[in-house]
């Protein structure tokens, strides 16, 4: 069960400053692990999921297993921070969803006072036949960035699987971003990874996004929204490749440069393999769309409101 | 209420509109005939302020005040809007964020509800759904018509409401400027359809970034059935048009 530490109460109060719900984490239907640098905090498993986990010196290694056949119907709660300004935080963690299974993940990363803290995330998930799973990371950073974000996952969807996972960094200074995830995809299997960053000041972030369509009638969808402000700078490849028959896949990369010292580059790489795979890329660099803008302006609003509307669309 | 007084707009080094002049008077509806490439979309950007749509010469005065200096915010402020004849979509808003834009500057006293019910789509069905590209041209055009509906504006500015709207949704839009005109607005009717531009009190015709004629809906409509439909000189008209329209 959980454990209300002081630093438990810290990471819940900076989870709540942006903008989740702190009682979620006391909440003992949901599934839960929360880890601060290198302790675990709490830990919370519900019939289906089990969590085992292990420390290392600067960080935690863990193994979530949901068995097969079991629809966990709330949201399972993944909580990793660092409260003071400087530490490394390297969390191992190995997801195995078996056959016939649901669960979404909701993991937050909360770095409220970071200078120099440096937040590792290396994985596998293994989504099992028939399994749907859903991981949704967001991440809460202090206005002065000092964070480098490093998060490197392999996926492995197999038969029938669908897996969909959304990387959101919107709230604070992104810092140093190195989003590095591949999905290999079975027969009939479905991923799509999603990627919503909003970089300010000298943030610097590469995200590399790859779908390895292997299975016959597999489909994969890589969608990446990075908005660049002051001198940030993003660099996007997306990659799809297609070996499966019939299988389907989509490149979608936008990025909207809104400082004059801010950077973009988006590479989308799509490789067919097997004749009848079709693939399909669209990309788009440059400013907030003008008619969208002067469609909103047309109903009053201040051309920084219309500005500010699009865009907290776009990373929505 | 409006007068558009001798403006000539240039673009791209093409002059589009010459020495035009139109004069709206409150809660009335001037439609706006003209062939393809007239200048009736610049006519209405012009109007409305858009960035590149300055005007060369003359000026446009809105309840006595010349607003030909003001940014499209501050005249949408004043109560004049623009509903696009291809509407933007937007990523991650939803319709009802967006009919809900539409009154941040207004009292409006139509809710969102009763702005999409105007237009024919159910409430309970739309408000959650995307502003987005699952939306069919035709929808995203009556989004846009309940958006200014909502606004409640002075002067409504529509541009070609009616294109890419099936027959039978024309009457959803032909309810959309009544209700416009009940609240109290002046409606700048851009259109092709003759059903709809016969709403107005008034109608011009437009050739050339020129007004050739303006006057009752059957007047001006005979007068571009005889001498637009057919001619064959778009953007060049002829002296004698003019002289003897």
């Amino acid at each position: 069960m959980v454990d209300f530490t002081n630093e438990f109460e810290l990471l819940a109060e900076a989870y709540a400053v942006s903008g989740g719900n702190p009682l979620d984490l006391r909440n003992e239907q949901y599934g839960l692990m929360l880890v601060a640098g290198n302790h675990i905090l709490g830990k919370n498993e519900i019939p289906g999921l089990r969590i085992e986990s292990e420390l290392f010196p600067d960080g935690v290694k863990a193994r979530i297993t949901v068995a097969a056949n079991t629809k966990i119907e709330k949201p399972v709660h993944l909580c990793f921070g660092v409260i003071p300004a400087e530490g490394i935080q390297r969390i191992l963690a190995d997801f195995f969803i078996e056959e016939n299974a649901k669960v979404s993940f909701l993991a937050h990363c909360t770095f409220p006072n970071a200078v120099k803290i440096q937040h590792i995330m290396e994985g596998t998930i293994q989504v099992g036949k028939n399994s749907q799973m859903e991981y949704n990371e967001t991440h809460f950073h202090g206005p002065r960035g000092g964070v480098e974000v490093l998060p490197k996952m392999k996926i492995n969807v197999e038969r029938g699987g669908q897996y969909s996972s959304t990387f959101r960094l919107i709230k604070g200074a992104a810092g140093v971003v190195r989003l590095d995830y591949e999905a290999y995809l079975s027969d009939e299997s479905v991923a799509e990874l999603y990627a919503k960053i909003f970089g300010k000041y000298k943030d610097d972030i590469q995200v590399k996004e790859s779908i390895y369509l292997n299975g016959t009638e597999s489909r994969g969808l890589v969608k990446s929204r990075i908005i660049l402000a002051d001198e940030a700078r993003a660099e996007v490849l997306g990659e799809v490749i297609g070996k499966g028959v019939n299988s389907r896949g989509h490149i979608d990369c936008m990025e909207i440069v809104q400082g004059k010292k801010a950077k973009a580059s988006a590479v989308p790489r799509l490789q067919v393999v097997e004749e009848s795979s079709k693939l399909t890329h669209e990309a788009a660099i440059g400013s907030v769309d003008k008619r969208q803008v002067e469609t909103l302006m047309a109903r009053g609003l201040s051309e920084q409101e219309a500005v500010d509307v699009i865009v907290r669309g776009l990373l929505k | 209420m409006l007068e558009v007084k001798n403006i000539s707009l240039t673009k791209d080094q093409h002059q589009i509109l010459k020495n035009l002049s139109l004069s709206i008077n409150p809660v009335e509806i001037h439609s706006i005939l003209g062939m393809n490439g007239t200048g009736k979309s610049t006519l209405a950007y012009t109007i409305m302020g858009l960035p590149g749509y300055v005007v060369d010469e003359g000026e446009i005065l809105w309840r006595e005040q010349n607003i030909t200096g003001l940014s499209i915010a501050e005249r949408a402020k004043s109560g004049i809007t623009l509903a696009w004849q291809e509407p933007a979509r937007f990523e991650g808003l939803t319709i009802r964020e967006y009919l809900k834009l539409s009154q941040k500057h207004t009292n409006s006293t139509l809710s969102i509800e009763q702005c999409l019910e105007k237009v024919g789509l159910e409430p309970q069905k739309y408000l959650e759904r995307g502003l987005d590209n699952t939306l069919s041209g035709g929808e995203r055009k009556r989004i846009e018509l309940a958006s200014v509906l909502a606004m409640q504006p002075r002067l409504a500015i529509l541009d070609e409401p009616d294109s890419g709207i099936d027959a039978l949704s024309i009457d959803y839009i032909k309810n959309v400027i009544r209700e416009l005109v009940r609240a109290g607005a002046a409606v700048l009717l851009i259109t092709h359809h003759e059903e709809v531009a016969a709403m107005a009190d008034h109608t011009s015709a437009l050739c050339a970034g020129r007004i050739l004629k303006t006057g009752t809906p059957e007047e001006v409509t005979r007068f571009f059935r005889n001498h637009c439909r057919p001619c064959l000189h778009i953007n060049k008209p002829l002296d004698e048009v003019l002289n003897n329209g």
